[in-house]
């Protein structure tokens, strides 16, 4: 399959590309590592004229610790993410990263492109909106800084103005008493998750002080809900207080029957991620070593 | 600026300097450009991995990227694993323990397989089968696919 012609502009900087993004408007799209984007060209969903590759721009691809947050280029890959060390203080976000369809496609796709498409299905939407993150925005008119709540407004659909551009996602690092999990269960390696369950938590002297819980493929844009939080905050956490949170989280939920899926089955398959997540999360906030990994079909 | 573009693209060690339509896909470079038809398309849709190839050292897609990404950059396909006249060990041992039926798959198995080495020349078998999790088998030839991989790795670590 071919995409339809277009022009192919490769800027040589950040400020040529957004010059570029303001003048062509709507007829342009924005190529990275193209993971969504080449796909979507193939068939033909959008119209563009203009491709204005950012896939070689320098300084878009670190990942750094600076202070008590994680700095990520945007053009960090997936692959680059799930092996560096840094970002390994959390859990999630390895989790998230190295289980994004297949090697080959980690090698290629990048975070800022996986969480600008705003899939429904994606796990970076999910997973760094479970996590609190930030997302950097320059455009013509200079920079902002958003947080992945505020930045996806519906699927596929992000407050990017045409002529802006991702650089960097922020994320909180967590401290001694935080860890975190993702988790979701797929079909096979190359599919998007069927659905996905994110949680980090904060336990001092046993008890939590701080949780975030959050649901991926679950509605339109990745789901959050206080009252499930409230269910956890202030106990020991128990798996009945998990499930007591999970029962709340996925009522609130709206997970699309599809191929993947029916209704049933995904809030059914939600409710033991939210589980499984919070077991997980809360062994390495124990300082237990627990090893990650997505569950297959 | 038009929709050609000029790319030089290294494939298995030979430069190629060619003009393009920006929308070529690196598969069809390498299949329609330079008759490089070992590399299969399959699904199309980077699914399936029967286009795999290396991108600067890097296992990818080629189906999922555009040639012009490509540009400056060195790719290696399966017409790049066999050295002299003499089989790659991997090749020798999907030969030999049937690691292909219909063999649509086993170019991208093939190249899967020696990314997957290259980093882990000792894989296990749960190993392996992570290795070319991004790689179908239609045939669902998957035992002798992970039983050839594990051959070759102890045939690699001997030489």
């Amino acid at each position: 399959m071919y995409p339809a012609p277009f022009r192919y502009h490769r800027p040589e900087s950040l400020q040529a590309a957004i010059k570029l993004l303001g003048k062509f408007g709507d007829d342009a799209k924005i190529l990275a590592g193209g993971q969504s984007q080449i796909p979507m060209m193939k068939l033909r969903v959008g119209d563009l004229s203009e491709l204005v590759d950012i896939g070689r721009l320098p300084d878009l691809s670190h990942i750094e610790a600076r202070g008590d947050t994680l700095h990520i280029g945007a053009l960090a890959t997936h692959a680059e993410i799930a092996s560096s060390e840094v970002a390994a203080r959390i859990p999630a976000l390895i989790e998230a990263a190295g289980g994004i369809a297949d090697k080959q496609v980690r090698n290629m796709g990048t975070i800022g492109g996986g969480l600008s498409v705003a899939d429904a299905s994606g796990d970076w939407p999910a997973c760094l909106r479970g996590l609190n993150a930030s997302v950097v925005i320059v455009g013509s008119n200079g920079s902002r800084t958003v947080s992945v709540a505020d930045f996806i407004l519906d699927t596929y659909t992000t407050c990017l103005e045409a002529d802006e551009i991702v650089t960097e996602i922020q994320v909180p690092l967590p401290d001694a008493n935080t860890s975190s999990a993702y988790v979701a269960f797929k079909r096979a390696a190359a599919a998007f998750p069927t659905c996905a369950a994110g949680i980090q938590l904060s336990m001092d002297g046993g008890t939590c002080t701080a949780v975030s819980l959050v649901l991926g493929c679950a509605g339109p844009v990745a789901v959050v809900s206080p009252d499930a939080e409230a269910q956890l905050l202030g106990k020991e956490i128990s798996r009945s207080d998990l499930e007591a949170a999970a029962e709340i989280i996925v009522a609130e939920s709206q997970p699309p029957p599809d191929a993947r899926g029916s209704e049933a089955f995904k809030r059914a398959m939600l409710k033991t991620l939210v589980v499984e997540a919070g077991e997980r999360a809360l062994a390495r906030c124990r300082g237990e070593e627990v090893s990650g990994g997505h569950r297959y079909a | 600026m038009p929709n050609t573009v000029v790319v030089d693209i290294t494939v298995n060690g030979a430069s190629y300097q060619r003009e393009i339509e920006a929308r070529l896909l690196l598969v069809e470079f390498l299949r329609e450009e330079l008759g490089l038809t070992g590399t299969h398309i399959g699904c199309d849709t980077s699914y399936c991995g029967a286009c795999t190839v290396t991108l600067d050292g890097k296992l990818i897609k080629s189906c999922t990227c555009l040639a012009v990404q490509a540009d400056g950059g060195k790719v290696e396909t399966v017409e790049g694993l066999e050295q002299d006249g003499k089989l790659h060990p991997l090749q020798e041992a999907f030969s030999e323990h049937h690691g292909l039926q219909c063999g649509y798959c086993t170019p991208g198995m093939l190249m899967a397989s020696k990314s997957l080495l290259a980093e882990n020349p000792n894989p296990s078998e749960a190993e392996i089968r992570k290795g070319i999790a991004g790689n179908l088998c239609r045939c669902t030839g998957y035992v002798n696919i992970v039983k050839a991989v594990g051959a070759a790795a102890v045939k690699m670590q001997e030489v």
